[in-house]
């Protein structure tokens, strides 16, 4: 290692010269209270927006505020309060709210850590959806093809998946390294294509299920579903699964030598390639990597709930969710466990909200979008709640145009 | 020529310039194309077959219209001119005609298909072209929109999002008020996100792929919950009417062209004119050249005197005006309906074609046109009953990009400083 300006030190990652966005995403140079209370004031800002658009769409109570104001105010307050306990009481409420929970944040944990491993290489991979749908779909053809005993079934169907999405992201990191094609649109791009070529493969010989005219997969076999953990709650190993993805994330970015690369080249790629790394290589493997990390999160959404079967679009929104994730946790593996579990909560919330309270769980998505752009933007932040500006300035500039 | 021997062979041989080695790539394509085309769809067709194109449209001024070819022959001549140009354009001298050769292969690709699946039948080639134009209009508007922007630099992948919101809103309040009013209010939403975008990249200098995914998800939030919420309890408001087709005089009567491009809505013409009007305003007036001039080297521009912030939020405001105008097409004029996630991509596809037209007006036109072909193309292989799978036409426009990212068939540049924030000093 050289101790020319701009190539990180082996063992000094002093907070001198970093570009804002990196210490942004990862937190690096920012003490823990500092790291926490954007965060925090993020979603507290996002609960009392959701709030208000919960109060200005309830079309019953608009129109008692003409007639009794003070009625309607408190109709209001309870609609809020209502939506609000059914989210805590579904996420957090009883053991089987906190199974949903934990089973709703597997995939996104997943999902999270593809993005963050892009992100601390400072590749933004915007395709976790297509790499899902390869994983998945690769996984899937194990778990129904095969008959193996449970221990063997499963591994080997995750292996699958792990291939299969760290093929779909390398297609993305070759074509960055090789012509210098921006991950973005590619990663965009090829987010379509597997989507229909999922579309397309459920119509196949080789996927639909026999006897139907549909785009819907045979169903795994028993031996590759993930066992439930308490007997006829949904949580299942697939969290066991994302626990242990975390942890090998972490060895990954912070001990091993080809994540000390990947920050090294997402710090500075000049300085990468000043210190002797190929940074061609490193960005195919870091959207290896990455497609990996949601090629589990596929096959989590194919084995691991029901039907236990493809069907199209089964990875959903969860890679774009992964994002917000990824931005919330601020790219540490650890981060991405507690975004993980915290958007866990408000989608399994989420639902009983919907059941209970009536309000539709699109309001999630609303939430998650006001807590990612307040947590890119901090400035707006300290702005609402007239927080003193730290003496870095920060902002978030992660990509640099589309002609990389 | 000096008298110095060079040996010109080699020497020329090592040296090929981009162009060259674009032009080498096109050629064997365009071969390999005319060699598909004679096997697939020359030998794959009995020998005597014809296809019937049918070039009216119900309700037009002439009727009975039809061509009729023997199918065969028709692929076996595509086939030949395919290998034709593929190995004229392999000719180093004719190098800068790569372009031309390809969109006459590709167009003469399609007509073959079109031969090979109507073959023993008939079918509506007018009806068809017509729909390409129709479904082109979204494709159109959401390109234009990325374009104003990231002329300026500002990256909008929010396209998506302002399509379906100003979609909704254009749904709603032209239920309430009437279609003119909802095709204003559209356009006035998409003004607001636009805004959105461009204070949240030029104001607080946040990433703007991250600005555009927030958009994107806050605005299938919202549109998804309030419709939930209250369309479903509010019906009536979902029914906005549309715009109804406006035939030209005179013009709408040609055979063919007329159906093709003169018997449409307001925004189909609008799109049109949009094009023109952007393609001389960015190239031939000095609004387009401080746009471009911020685009490329906002330093320089600023240097010269030109507020970069308001050219900046000027542009991607009016971007997100034109986005507007394409969300109130869609359910203005194309559905008269607002269903959750009505957009599925479009503004992706728009995104698409705005790098496919090279940042340019009239290539996003084109782009537009190509993938409005594709999903025509796709609605139409049911009815034909080819064996094709429709997901592979529905997968074109992003191969596309791929393909032209990578800069395997010509290299896209997007404005050299698209994506990265101001910060003046």
């Amino acid at each position: 290692m050289s101790e020319e300006p701009g190539v990180p030190g082996s063992g000094d990652w002093g907070d001198e010269g970093f570009p804002s966005w990196y210490a942004r995403v990862t937190g690096v140079g920012t003490s823990v209270g500092q790291s926490l209370i954007v965060p925090a004031l993020a979603l507290l800002t996002a609960l009392i927006v959701g709030g208000v658009i919960i109060a200005l769409t309830d079309v019953d109570t608009l129109s008692v505020w003409g007639e009794d104001p003070w009625e309607a105010f408190k109709l209001t307050i309870a609609g809020i309060f209502d939506a609000y306990k059914a989210l805590f009481v579904g996420s957090l409420g009883s053991p089987r709210a906190i199974s949903e929970t934990l089973f709703t944040a597997t995939p996104l944990i997943l999902a999270g850590l593809a993005v963050a491993v892009g992100f601390q290489a400072g590749l933004f991979n915007i395709g976790v959806n297509g790499q899902m749908h390869i994983g998945g779909m690769a996984a899937l053809w194990v778990a129904f093809t095969f008959s193996l005993p449970t221990l063997v079934h499963i591994p080997f169907a995750i292996l699958a998946a792990i291939i299969g999405g760290a093929i779909w992201g390398g297609i993305a990191g070759l074509l960055k390294a090789r012509t210098g094609a921006h991950e973005v649109i590619t990663t965009i791009m090829l987010n379509f294509i597997a989507l229909f070529l999922v579309d397309y493969l459920l119509k196949t010989s080789l996927f639909q299920q026999p006897n139907r005219n549909d785009p819907i997969s045979q169903a795994a076999n028993a031996t590759a579903r993930f066992p439930t953990l308490f007997g006829d709650y949904r949580l299942n190993i697939g969290f066991i699964v994302a626990l242990l993805a975390v942890g090998v994330a972490w060895w990954l970015m912070y001990r091993s030598t080809l994540g000390f690369e990947f920050r090294a080249v997402g710090f500075n790629p000049s300085g990468g390639r000043y210190a002797g790394m190929s940074v061609a290589w490193i960005y195919v493997s870091v959207m290896a990597v990455s497609g990996a990390f949601a090629g589990i999160a596929g096959s989590n959404q194919v084995l691991g709930l029901e039907p236990y079967r493809g069907i199209s679009n089964f990875a959903g929104n969860i890679g774009f969710d992964a994002i917000a994730l990824a931005l919330l946790g601020r790219s540490n593996p650890v981060g991405v466990l507690f975004a993980g579990l915290l958007f866990g909560a408000l989608r399994a919330g989420g639902r009983e909200m919907q059941g209970a309270a009536g309000i539709p769980i699109d309001l999630v998505l609303v939430l998650q979008a006001l807590v990612i752009v307040l947590i890119a933007a901090p400035e707006l932040v300290r702005s609402i709640y007239h927080i003193k500006t730290p003496e870095q300035e920060l902002e978030t500039t992660i990509s640099t145009g589309w002609g990389g | 020529m000096t008298a110095v021997a060079t040996p010109p062979e080699a020497d020329v041989k090592t040296r090929a310039t981009p162009e060259e080695r674009r032009a080498t790539v096109v050629g064997v394509v365009l071969i390999l194309l005319g060699v598909f085309v004679f096997w697939a769809f020359g030998l794959g067709v009995e020998s005597g077959a014809t296809s019937t194109f049918n070039l009216s449209l119900p309700g037009e001024r002439f009727q009975g219209l039809f061509v009729e070819v023997n199918s065969q022959w028709l692929s076996f001549a595509v086939a030949a001119i395919l290998a034709f140009l593929g190995g004229w354009v392999l000719r180093r001298s004719h190098v800068h005609w790569t372009n031309l050769a390809l969109a006459i292969g590709l167009g003469l690709l399609a007509l073959a298909f079109l031969t090979w699946a109507a073959a023993g039948g008939q079918f509506n080639l007018v009806g068809m072209l017509r729909s390409t134009v129709v479904l082109a209009v979204p494709v159109i508007l959401g390109g234009l929109s990325g374009l104003m922007c990231e002329r300026v630099a500002v990256i909008n992948i929010a396209i998506e999002g302002q399509l379906l919101t100003s979609a909704f809103v254009g749904t709603i309040v032209g239920s309430a008020f009437g279609i003119w009013v909802g095709l204003v209010a559209a356009m006035l939403t998409g003004a607001l996100l636009g805004a959105v975008l461009a204070v949240l990249a030029i104001r607080f200098r946040i990433d703007q792929i991250i600005a555009g995914v927030v958009i994107n998800i806050f605005a299938l939030g919202l549109t998804s919950f309030l419709a939930r919420r209250v369309l479903a309890e509010a019906q009536d408001l979902n029914a906005p009417g549309r715009f109804t087709a406006f035939k030209i005089p005179i013009l709408g009567d040609i055979p063919i062209v007329g159906p093709m491009f003169f018997d449409h809505n307001i925004f189909v013409y609008a799109t049109f004119a949009l094009v023109i009007v952007l393609h001389f305003g960015l190239f031939y007036t000095r609004w387009g050249l401080r746009s471009r001039s911020v685009g490329e080297h906002p330093e320089a521009a600023d240097t010269v005197g030109i507020n970069v912030y308001r050219t900046r939020y000027r542009n991607v405001i009016l971007g997100g005006v034109i986005a507007g105008f394409g969300g109130a097409f869609l359910t203005l004029a194309q559905v008269s309906r607002f269903e959750e996630n009505l957009t599925a991509g479009i503004g992706f596809i728009g995104l698409a074609a705005m790098i496919f037209g090279r940042w340019m007006p009239l290539g996003v036109l084109g782009a537009g046109l190509v993938f409005g072909f594709a999903r025509a193309l796709q609605q139409k292989l049911g009815v034909l009953g080819t064996p094709i799978p429709s997901e592979f036409l529905s997968m074109t426009p992003y191969i596309v990009t791929i393909i032209v990212v990578a800069g395997v068939v010509g290299r896209a540049r997007p404005p050299a400083a698209d994506g990265q924030p101001y910060i003046k000093d």
